[in-house]
């Protein structure tokens, strides 16, 4: 068992994409949350396999993406200041903010390097004690322990030049946004894979309970998704939504303990701004009081011009599934991974990039 | 003793450069063409010619499986090799970063000597510079190549014809990862060594097994999914190939699934496209089979009337999907 083969197995998805077929007798709309996810499907060509009354939207989960302008522009703020370095994430480094990106910004010789981990970006701050090093915290719940564990140690380990800009966000509170949006009449929700390994399955309890929209979390392989979209047509079709985990080797209701310790040692809910959806209240991770001395907001202070959107960009409706990259007039026109508009094209988890990357025929 | 370093005065044209020259970089790569070391190598050559050059700034320079003097002798020669020619001489031409240490550069030239050996050329010129600190990242090579192409040779990029078979040497990305793995900031051990070779005596035996081998590259950069396409559209045809025929090692999937990379697009420097035609295709993988370099070969797909100047890919699952060319993505300089 090498826990990849096996969950490509073309025999195996062909018996599920079989059973699919014979449970789905009407209309079907699911949504993979994941950018994750996205990438899958595109890349094994699994919408082609489905019946035509199984229609698979995309949504709003690539951190990347999701990120406001507005947060973009404080992160490149915060790159200009004297003897500040900013660490983070490669796929940041090309989103476009209001103005510049950070590749821009670092071509302009403001100090940004790109890291795999906060524990990169700690080892940079004890290599340069005479600088502030601050750590660009996007992500949803799959990185907020990393993060959290990282306060912890600059703390414990008197780091005192480590910053983080706390940009996490929460999958469940955007969830319940989109469905009060009531744009997109959902059946069913593939429910991401990573976040689901920290939180478990049970704060997606109130999505068939008070929506009706059946849930699955699954794992990443081609089967796995086959399998979610079977348990979720099996549910829609029986007319029971619930929750159920069909990424069981990853996932369990409860989730991790560890990591949601951490994350409540060092975070509390708090509003946050999430690109094509505004500011949605209590869906975002902000540094405790106690530990605000690691917090990038307070400790620096930065003027901002005022934000502005690129013109034709529909990145913001894409991730809140009501458009697809299809519907994009920049789409590989204006708007290419070389030159990219929006974010969704940038990183490797965006729709954009990945209808790209991955034309069906 | 400490181990001595390069300095600024090793490549000024001092007695310091000579010492540099005479005592560590002539002695294993010498022959009676380099001996002479007057201001170009004379000697005499007829037939159709192949010429290429190549810069190799590889970081790090040494990675599992090879350093930047193999990849440098290897990357020339397989250039050469692509074109159908027998490699013969090469040009050397070092750029050195102050601080080197002189024992990383007697390791680089004994693998320049290795791979030079095995692929059967000489280095004939050669040049050393050295730089300031910071205006180069410890070693820069260049080399240039010359070859000969053997008669009834037509190899180009633009000659594969409808019904042609694709055949691929062997497994992809193992380069690419291999390198990374040992990137700064990267650092994790997978059991992937690079599959960087000369790959001229495969070349020569697959020619004998047939004439009738169309287009020949290397998937360096961009890997196998940019080299299929650049075929595509310079013949005007179609590619199609399959998923489940493209051998991938294990330890290249599993940093691919981390890193969030395809195969498909990352580097090789040991390992052969060819397009053939469709009669002959057996003969040449039952050839390349017995070569070492080409023991895993496999023919992947083949080449089409439909899609002109599209590559499509038979998924695992029986989707067909467009294979693109790599897009502009954050990557180490591998080559």
């Amino acid at each position: 068992m090498k826990y990849i083969d096996e969950f490509r197995d073309v025999e195996l998805a062909k018996k599920v994409v079989g059973r699919i077929e014979q449970l789905s007798t009407r209309p079907t709309r699911l949504m993979e949350f994941c950018g994750g996810h996205t990438v899958s499907i595109m890349r094994s060509g699994l919408r082609q396999l489905l019946p035509p009354t199984v229609e698979m939207l995309s949504g709003p989960g690539c951190p990347v993406c999701v990120t406001a302008n507005a947060d973009i522009d404080k992160a490149i703020a915060l790159a200009g200041l004297p003897d500040v370095i900013v660490t983070t994430f490669g796929d940041m480094m090309k989103v476009p903010g209001s103005y510049a990106s950070l590749q821009q910004a670092r071509a302009a010789e403001a100090d940004i390097r790109i890291v795999y981990s906060t524990q990169d970006a700690l080892q940079i701050a004890k290599d340069n004690p005479s600088q502030s090093v601050i750590f660009i915290g996007i992500g949803f719940e799959t990185t907020a322990p990393t993060i959290a564990a990282s306060i912890l140690q600059a703390e414990s380990e008197k780091i005192k030049n480590y910053y983080v800009l706390c940009l996490s966000k929460l999958c469940p509170p955007i969830m319940k946004a989109l469905l009060d949006l009531g744009e997109l009449k959902l059946d069913g929700i593939i429910c991401p894979g990573h976040v689901s390994v920290i939180i478990g399955s049970r704060p997606y309890a109130f999505i068939p309970r008070d929506y009706g929209v059946a849930c699955v979390v699954s794992g990443f392989e081609p089967l796995d998704i086959l399998m979610s979209v079977e348990m979720l047509v099996k549910q829609i079709e029986t007319g029971k939504p619930k929750v159920e985990i069909a990424y069981r080797r990853g996932v369990n209701p409860q989730g991790n303990k560890i990591a949601l310790e951490l994350m409540d040692r060092v975070f509390e809910i708090g509003s946050a701004d999430w690109r094509g959806i505004g500011v949605v209240p209590a869906s975002g991770l902000k540094i405790k009081k106690q530990f605000e001395r690691f917090d990038a907001e307070k400790a620096f202070a930065i003027t901002l011009e005022p934000v502005r959107e690129a013109k034709g960009c529909i990145c913001g409706a894409i991730l809140r599934g009501v458009k697809t990259p299809l519907d994009c007039k920049l789409f590989r026109k204006a708007c290419t991974p070389e030159h990219p508009v929006g974010p969704c094209m940038v990183s490797s988890e965006g729709s954009c990039a990945a209808y790209n990357q991955y034309e069906s025929v | 003793m400490k181990d001595e370093t390069i300095l600024l005065a090793h490549g000024s044209g001092s007695r310091l450069s000579h010492d540099l020259i005479e005592k560590n970089l002539l002695p294993p790569l010498t022959n009676p063409l380099l001996a002479k070391l007057d201001d170009s190598a004379v000697f005499d050559l007829s037939g159709l010619l192949a010429f290429t050059t190549d810069s190799y700034v590889v970081s790090p320079i040494f990675f599992p499986g090879g350093d930047i003097g193999k990849l440098a002798v290897c990357g020339t020669v397989n250039d050469l090799s692509m074109s159908g020619a027998t490699p013969l001489y090469l040009s050397l031409s070092f750029i050195i970063e102050e601080g080197l240490t002189l024992g990383e550069l007697r390791n680089v030239v004994g693998s320049i000597k290795d791979a030079a050996k095995e692929a059967g050329v000489k280095i004939i010129t050669g040049d050393t510079k050295v730089v300031n600190r910071g205006s180069a990242d410890k070693l820069f090579i260049n080399t240039s190549g010359i070859g000969v192409i053997p008669t009834g040779v037509d190899i180009s990029g633009a000659n594969a014809k409808v019904g042609d078979k694709i055949i691929l040497s062997g497994s992809i990305g193992d380069h690419g990862i291999a390198v990374m793995s040992q990137r700064e900031g990267l650092k994790f051990s997978v059991p992937v060594q690079s599959d960087c070779a000369p790959l001229n005596k495969l070349v020569s035996e697959m020619l004998e097994a047939s004439r009738h081998i169309h287009c020949l590259r290397d998937p360096t950069r961009g890997g196998l999914a940019t080299t299929l396409n650049e075929f595509a559209q310079q013949s005007g045809v179609g590619i199609r190939m399959e998923e489940e025929k493209i051998p991938v090692h294990d330890g290249v999937r599993a940093a691919c699934e981390l890193l969030g990379f395809d195969p498909l697009y990352v580097a090789n420097e040991g390992k052969l496209i060819a397009i053939a035609a469709p009669n002959d295709a057996g003969k040449i993988l039952a050839k390349m089979k017995r070569n070492k370099y080409g023991t895993e070969a496999a023919i992947i797909g083949d080449v089409t009337a439909e899609y002109k100047g599209k590559v499509i890919l038979k998924t695992r699952l029986g989707a067909s999907r467009i294979v693109d060319m790599l897009s502009g993505e954050l990557l180490p300089r591998i080559c």
